[in-house]
């Protein structure tokens, strides 16, 4: 299967990770190893010396490469700030960029976002923005530099899967960079639908992390991504209304 | 000796103390890898941590990666 390209960085794996969730970072370990995930994200918050372990440290001895993001930030000003004082901590200019404008749905807020990815871009980050499935703002990310475009299916966590298949479908056909579907898988077969519309890969946290088991679902996550990248590349056949037989008819056997 | 409001909460630290002191306070590993200082709201390189004096009542903010997102 042809590889995953963001910002001239080869990924064969087309699943990107959340560690958001798990109950702790052994059983984090061993759903990020099942996934096959080669990027895993994770957020900046103050130190906590009673924290357990290094998640740096785990992840990377996973093979995952660090995506910091600015989750839980309300102003272009403070993902700003959250990305940076990542960068300096991780020493990575890439950065995905959240900026939730409601705290109810976590929808972001499309003026802060497009805001701090200009200013972002400016600065020298590899932006992957989180944000709604709209193609003119998606297409405005695009235009302001961002290495790729992360709209999502639904609202963060909530698991019901792409509640607006047609947007997604115009995000993609519309897009020159990576589509990334970033938020509200809830099961396998959402993340199917997602590659076979069209999106480059899935970033999902919540759906393996919350699931009952977290490394089997990892699994299945895995095999539904590759899947539907299979599915969409092998070409569909078209809907019918009625059905149409296999079968020859020609050659049926007389048997009265 | 500065008192400074080092993750949320006020502490006060000896006399010439540094941005440095401020992260062994917090509590962050001894290494400081995947630790980013902010004071005052703005990004401190680690390469300035040592050189950096706190003053009164300045903000510092200490972080470190963790699960999320």
């Amino acid at each position: 299967m042809a590889a995953l390209t963001i910002a001239g960085r080869v990924f064969h794996s087309r699943l990107i990770i959340g560690t958001g969730g798990f109950r702790n970072l052994e059983l984090m370990a061993r759903a990020v190893e099942a996934s096959g995930a080669e990027m895993a994200t994770v957020a900046m918050r103050r130190v906590d010396p009673t924290a357990p372990g290094s998640l740096v440290e785990v992840l990377e001895g996973c093979g995952c490469s660090i995506l910091p993001n600015t989750a839980n930030c309300f102003t272009a000003r403070d993902a700003v700030r959250t990305a940076r004082l990542a960068r300096e901590a991780l020493e990575t200019d890439w950065v995905k960029l959240e900026v939730i404008g409601d705290d109810k749905t976590l929808l972001p807020d499309a003026a802060e976002l497009l805001d701090a990815a200009q200013t972002l871009v400016a600065d020298g980050f590899t932006v992957l923005p989180y944000t709604n499935d709209d193609p003119v703002l998606a297409r405005r990310l695009e235009e302001a530099g961002c290495a790729a475009v992360m709209p999502l299916g639904s609202p963060i966590g909530s698991g019901m899967g792409i509640l607006n298949p047609y947007n997604l479908r115009l995000i993609v056909e519309a897009a020159r960079v990576p589509v990334i579907l970033d938020a509200g898988i809830g099961t396998a077969s959402d993340a199917t639908l997602a590659m076979e519309a069209g999106c480059d890969g899935v970033l999902l946290a919540s759906a393996i992390s919350r699931a009952e088991d977290p490394p089997a679902m990892a699994s299945a996550m895995r095999l539904a991504v590759d899947a539907g990248r299979l599915a969409r590349a092998a070409g569909r056949i078209p809907r019918r209304r009625y059905g149409e037989a296999s079968s020859p008819i020609e050659g049926m056997a007389e048997l009265t | 000796m500065p008192t400074v409001l080092l993750n949320g909460e006020r502490i006060t630290l000896p006399d010439g103390a540094t941005a440095a002191d401020a992260v062994r306070a917090a509590g962050a590993p001894s290494e400081s890898r995947g630790v980013a200082v902010a004071v005052d709201g703005e990004v401190l390189p680690r390469g300035e941590w040592q050189a950096t004096a706190l003053t009164e009542d300045g903000q510092v903010e200490v972080l470190r990666a963790v699960q999320g997102g």
